[in-house]
Formats: structure tokens, sequence, C-alpha cells
């Protein structure tokens, strides 16, 4: 077997932009639906579809959903080409749901937005679009969609690409976006290259999902290991673990090798890699994003919460903050209101301080200090944490510039948050001192 | 592809490990499902990934319906034992007797009455989490799901308000008496799991392997012939070279025939597959929102 590598993208688009359908055509025409999926279309297309089969019934699983024939919530599909593993967030495009997109955006390599060739740029694009870019998601695909009933019109195709373009520097950090001409509906330039758009000389969209360039969206320098679990045998049989004493977690970004000299922070203290233990053996240096083990040389206090960096590019640790929120909740946000803030391994209470700007979705302004932010507003806003972050900024990694909220009580994750960059790099008081 | 890069298996084994150790560091009282299937069977082996050298800080729970294919059982308490894991099984029939779980009249499933025997369960040990092996691919209802689902006092699971999940970081706060139902598998699909027993060498139930059986046609499916389950008048019996792609319960699990007698068959019988894993339950088709119906009730 060789190794198989896994991409991520989400759709995005309006209520009937044919995402569903684009999901279902990615499917039957790269050959990953069965038999049983199949005859199962057939008996809800006998049903309800009046014969005719309804491709988006294979993502709309609940029935909620099949009655009002939209998609309520994130549904996740797999399949395979033999170049790659695809998983797939389906995400609505109501207004009222945008926090499924925020969460299908949140783990994606590529956004796929559609706009329906007919209608052009609406709302809803500029709000996709710009979830994609504030969630940073590497790669972005603009999929003309319903090209079939324009005439698969060239012109019509270009003045929607002029139109996005026109705003996409506004956006600032997408690298890399692509326009692709397609009718999900008819199978056009999905899987198959459409005979009907001699004028498009670029891939399919299956086409460049399999080849576009992932393997450098991770960052391989300044190591992150939040530590999530401290690691130490009871009663062991093995004399050898008697003093054993791991520290595991997920690597967030960067990589360690044995003999590293690395910081753990809050406390500030130098610390030597003395073992990388996985299950399967020690190894020499591990990267992002595995799940490893380490020892240090020190004997240190460390616990859940506390953060192992790389001492090449120390990260931001304070308790006054400034983020982005995308806001999830129908109670909307409250300045001075206590929540608990989830970021990497560690949770703390924190206080909106000051609501800032309201980002206006149509135009991308900033609309200063707004009385509140509502259910599925994005801002910006400054927190208090009852303890220091450990932190980057968001766009310089996902994983330790990100964050959530949670309300006290009832426990509902209120907002998705993205940290801006620290002013300056944590100076540790006792950094040089030997222990 | 760098060095410094996984592969689909290692990108999913490492957020399995981290759903895992996010459990054990923020449940007081985490349970870990354990049927002897085939993904619980990897579920197990992320848990070794996750807490090695310590010990899984955690119980393993059975449901057993008292229809099970004896085999899984073996396996199960077999395999329970070689990781010094603590076993904890629950009995429906048990549950019937006490009248925790009540049968409709003439109800032969036991499929059902798993959910009242597994609720008592998680309040007898007072658990707070229970992990699961559940995949999103394996239905459209699931496919809905959260790596942490909630569920309220009752067990239930309400598909409209769930919370929502970005990127890895988990809301894993539940108040006295609620309960948290964790699928680390979420991603992974019917192969993914194949492929992974494979690099990892697992042992599995022999039930997988092609075997010869009796078998007896109902409903469109081969179903084991057995004391529970005896064939009807004019009913068709045959002796098949079958084995099971997915197990349910004895009298209700459709069986394959095949001549797969390694992993390595059973992924190329895979690859070439025309019908999903859940095509051989008959507790599915019943309706096309029959798993969305039972999650909601306390099912996993």
């Amino acid at each position: 077997m060789h190794p198989v590598e896994l991409l991520r993208f989400n759709t995005c688009g309006s209520v009937d932009d044919g995402k569903s359908t684009l999901i279902g055509r990615l499917l039957y025409d790269s050959k990953n639906l069965m038999e049983d999926q199949i005859e199962a279309l057939e008996r809800s297309a006998d049903i309800t579809g009046g014969g005719q089969i309804n491709l988006a019934n294979l993502t709309d699983g609940l029935r909620a959903e099949r009655e009002q024939g939209i998609t309520i919530d994130v549904a996740y599909r797999y399949f395979a080409t033999p170049r790659r593993k695809f998983i797939v967030a389906d995400t609505p495009g109501h207004v009222q749901y945008t926090r499924n997109m925020v969460t299908g955006a949140s783990t994606a390599n590529v956004s796929v937005v559609l706009v329906d060739a007919r209608l052009g740029v609406i709302e809803q694009t500029r709000r996709h679009t710009y979830i994609a870019a504030l969630l940073g998601t590497p790669h972005l695909i603009i999929a003309v969609n319903k090209m079939d009933l324009v005439d698969w019109s060239e012109e019509r195709f270009r003045q929607i690409r002029d139109d996005i373009e026109a705003f996409l520097p506004k956006l600032g950090v997408l690298k890399d976006v692509r326009f692709i001409p397609i009718s999900a509906l008819q199978g056009d330039n999905v899987v198959e290259k459409s005979t009907k758009t001699p004028w498009y000389e670029g891939p399919t969209l299956l086409g460049h999902l399999e080849t576009m360039h992932i393997a450098s969206d991770w960052d391989l320098t300044a190591f992150r290991l939040p530590v999530q679990w401290v690691n130490r045998p009871n009663n062991p049989t093995d004399p050898h673990l008697h003093d054993f004493r791991g520290l595991s977690g997920q690597i967030a970004r960067g990589l360690v090798k044995v003999g590293d000299r690395v910081m753990v922070l809050p406390a500030g203290i130098k610390a030597t890699v003395k073992q990388i233990w996985t299950y399967d053996g020690t190894v020499e240096e591990a990267f992002a994003p595995q799940s490893v083990t380490v020892c240090l040389a020190e004997d240190i206090d460390v616990s859940r919460g506390d953060m192992i960096v790389g001492l090449d590019g120390l990260p931001g640790m304070t308790t006054d903050l400034r983020a982005h929120v995308c806001w999830m909740n129908q109670r909307p946000l409250t300045k001075g209101k206590k929540y608990y803030l989830k970021h990497t391994t560690q949770t703390v209470q924190a206080m909106v301080t000051s609501l800032d700007h309201r980002i206006n979705i149509q135009t991308f302004d900033a609309e200063p200090e707004p009385a509140e932010l509502a259910m599925n507003g994005i801002g910006e806003i400054h927190l208090r944490t009852s303890k220091p972050l450990i932190f980057d900024g968001y766009s310089a990694n996902r994983l330790t510039g990100s964050f959530i909220l949670i309300e006290q009580g009832s426990n509902q994750t209120v907002a998705a948050g993205m940290l801006f960059p620290p002013d300056e790099p944590v100076k540790p008081e006792y950094q040089d001192f030997a222990i | 592809m760098s060095s410094y890069h996984l592969d689909h298996l290692g990108y999913l084994e490492t957020e399995a490990i981290h759903i895992m150790r996010e459990v054990a560091a923020e449940f007081e009282r985490p349970a870990l499902l354990f049927s002897g299937g085939k993904d619980s069977i990897c579920l197990l082996r992320l848990a070794e990934k996750a807490f090695r050298p310590s010990d899984i800080p955690m119980p393993f729970l059975n449901v057993d319906t008292g229809h099970h294919f004896p085999e899984l059982n073996t396996f199960r308490d077999h395999r329970a034992r070689e990781l010094g894991g603590k076993l904890i099984v629950r009995k429906v029939e048990d549950a019937i007797a006490s009248g925790v779980a009540v049968p409709n009249p003439g109800e032969v499933s036991r499929n059902r009455l798993q959910i009242p025997t597994l609720l008592a369960a998680i309040e007898e040990f007072q658990f707070d989490c229970a992990i699961g092996g559940a995949r999103r691919d394996e239905e459209k209802a699931r496919a809905k799901e959260r790596f942490f689902s909630f569920r309220d006092g009752f067990g239930q699971w309400d598909p409209k308000n769930q919370r929502p999940e970005i990127w890895n970081i988990y809301n894993a706060r539940v108040n006295p008496g609620e309960n948290m139902r964790v699928f680390p598998l979420s991603n992974w699909t019917e192969m993914d799991v194949w492929e992974y027993i494979k690099q990892e060498r697992l042992e599995v139930p022999t039930i997988y392997f092609s075997h010869k059986r009796q078998c007896v046609r109902r409903g469109g499916q081969w179903l084991p012939v057995t004391d529970i389950l005896p064939p009807k008048e004019k009913e068709e019996v045959r002796e098949m070279v079958v084995r099971v792609r997915t197990i349910g319960d004895i009298i209700s699990t459709g069986l394959v025939e095949s001549p797969a007698n390694t992993v390595d068959d059973i992924i190329a019988e895979i690859a070439a597959a025309r019908v999903t894993e859940r095509g051989s339950r008959a507790d599915d088709k019943s309706s096309e929102a029959a798993m969305e119906d039972r999650k909601k009730q306390g099912y996993f």
C-alpha cells in the first residue's frame, strides 16, 4: 500500500445553489455510491420526488431536512479516489446557520464556495468567502454552478469571476483561489470534463481536489505541544517505568527532536527533551499534528494546560487578548458577562471587556462599537482571562490561535474565536537560571 | 510528500488519540464501549496508543443482548483480559427481568431493548462519558453526529441543537446527570478500519472471515440458522461459505457469501463492494429515519 493523502474540504453556498447535489454528483460520478444507497435514493424518489432521483437526498440525512428540503446541520461525507481520500463537510447556506459553515471550514484544507451562475455574487457569496478567509482555509475554489442555465456563457463566468476578484483583496489572506464553471445537476466539469466549455482550460473540480498541493500547509517551525494528559503509570511492573513521567499531547505546530532545548510555559523554565515515547516505540523526532508523549530530562512540575514550546519562536502569553469572534448562540454576546474559554488544552474564565467592531458582511467594513453581537455576527473584541493564554496569532497557527467560548450554566458553545498576533513574545523572568 | 507528513491513517489516528486523551482529562468517570466488533477493536488499540505505558484509565462496557454471536463474546472477554482492562457486561435479559427494559408483545429483536439497558448501566456506574466506535460513514443520521455528542438527563440526542465543533477544541462540559457520547472514529470509513487492522496486525473474531454455515433466506438476506432463529416452513435453507461484514445481533445480521480468509482479502472485497456495510443490517432498513429515531432515544 502506498501512502494516501487525506484532503478535507467544505462546500458552502446559498440555499438553492446545489451543494448537496454537487456532493451527490461527486460521489456518484467517482463511483463512490453503493447499490443500496442508490436504491434508497430511488425509494425516496418514488415517494417524494415523482420518480426523479434527487442527489441531494444523499446528504440531507435528517427527516426534518428532507421534509423541508434543506440541510440543517453539517453533514460529513467520505469518498476516495486512487489519488486521495476526501472528507467533505456539507455546510448549510441559510443565514441562520452560519455557525455550521464556521464549523465546517475550521478543519478544511479547502473551501468550495458555490455561486449560482444566474444570480452571480449575492450576500451569501460574500459571507461565505469572508468566512473562508477569516477561518484561514488555505485554498479556495469558487464553483460557478448551473452553467447549463446560462447557456454555458463564458462572458457570464468571467463577469462573476471579476466581481469576486474585485473584493478578494479586501480579505487579504487568501492565497490560492481557483474558479471552475460547472453543472452539478448534469455533471459537467465535476468529475468529467465538459464538452460545453471549450473556453475553459482548467481542471475539473475533482481533478483540482486530487492534485492541489497541501503538504506544506503545516508550519514546521516554532514547536508547540499543549500538554493534554500527564502520563504516570501506577505501580508499573517494569522497573524502568517507576520514574516515568510523560507529557502527552498533540503537537500543534513545528517539530521536536530528542536533545532539543525547549521551554515549559507558563513557568518559563527551560528543559531538554529526553525521550519521545510512542506506543510503537521511542522516536528521534516528531512533528505536527502527531500525538506523542514527551519526557523531559529535568524534574519539572508540568500539568494539563501547560505548553512546551520551541526556543526558535516563542508564543505570546497574556491575560489581555484581542480576537475575532463568530457568535453562535441566540443570546447575543454580552460585554462584562463571564464565559468559560477553552484554548488548546486549557479552560479558563473570560470576560469580554470591549466589543470594538462588528464586521459588515456586505461591505467587509468594521462598524465601530456596536451595542451587541447577535447570532451569526462576526466581531472584533477584547477579552480578559483569569489565567494567561499561551498563544500564537490565528493567522500564524490555527491550533494555538483559536478558542471557543462556553456559556456558564447552559454549557453551550457560544463562540468561535481567532486571536490576533501577540504584541510581543513571552519574556520569562528566570530564563537562564540553572535549576 | 515530505517525511514530515502524515498519510491518511496517521491523520485519523492522531485525531482519535487526541480525542481519547481529552476524554481521560475532562471526565471523571468515562467508559469505553467494547463489543468485540472491528470498530471497537480499533478503539482499544487507539486507547493503548493514547495511554500507554499507563493503564487504560477507563473500564470497558458491553451491553449483551443475549443474541450475540458466541464467537464475539469469547473474543471480547479474551481481548479485555489481554489488555488488563476491567470489563463490565450488562445483559438485556437481566434488564427485562428487572423491568428496566420492556419488550413489546411479540418483539423478538433485542435491538431496541439495548437502549434502556445501556442507560441503566450508565446510571448504575454514574458514567459521565461513554466512548463508542460509531462512524459517520455508516448511515445518514450518523453523518451529522459530533465527536462529542451531548446527551441530556434522559440520554437523548437532539440533532437540531448540537454544540458546534470547531477546530480540535471539544466542549466536554456536562452537568450532573447529563453525559457525553464520544466517537473517536467519526471520520473513519469501513475501509480505513480494515486498513488500520492490517497496519496494526490486530486480531479480529473469526466470524469476519469466510466460514461454512447453515443459512436461511429471510427478508432478502441470508441469516444464520441458530436455536433462536430456526427456519420456518418453506424457507430456503442452505449451507454456504459466508462471513459477516458488520456484526449486529445473530438474528438480524445478514451474512455475505465470501471466500475472504485474510484481512487482505477483506480489503480487496470492500474495495470492490457494491453495497454499503449497513446494507446487511435489517434494523436499519425498517425506515429511512430508523437510525435517527433510535439515536434520539439514547442509542449510541
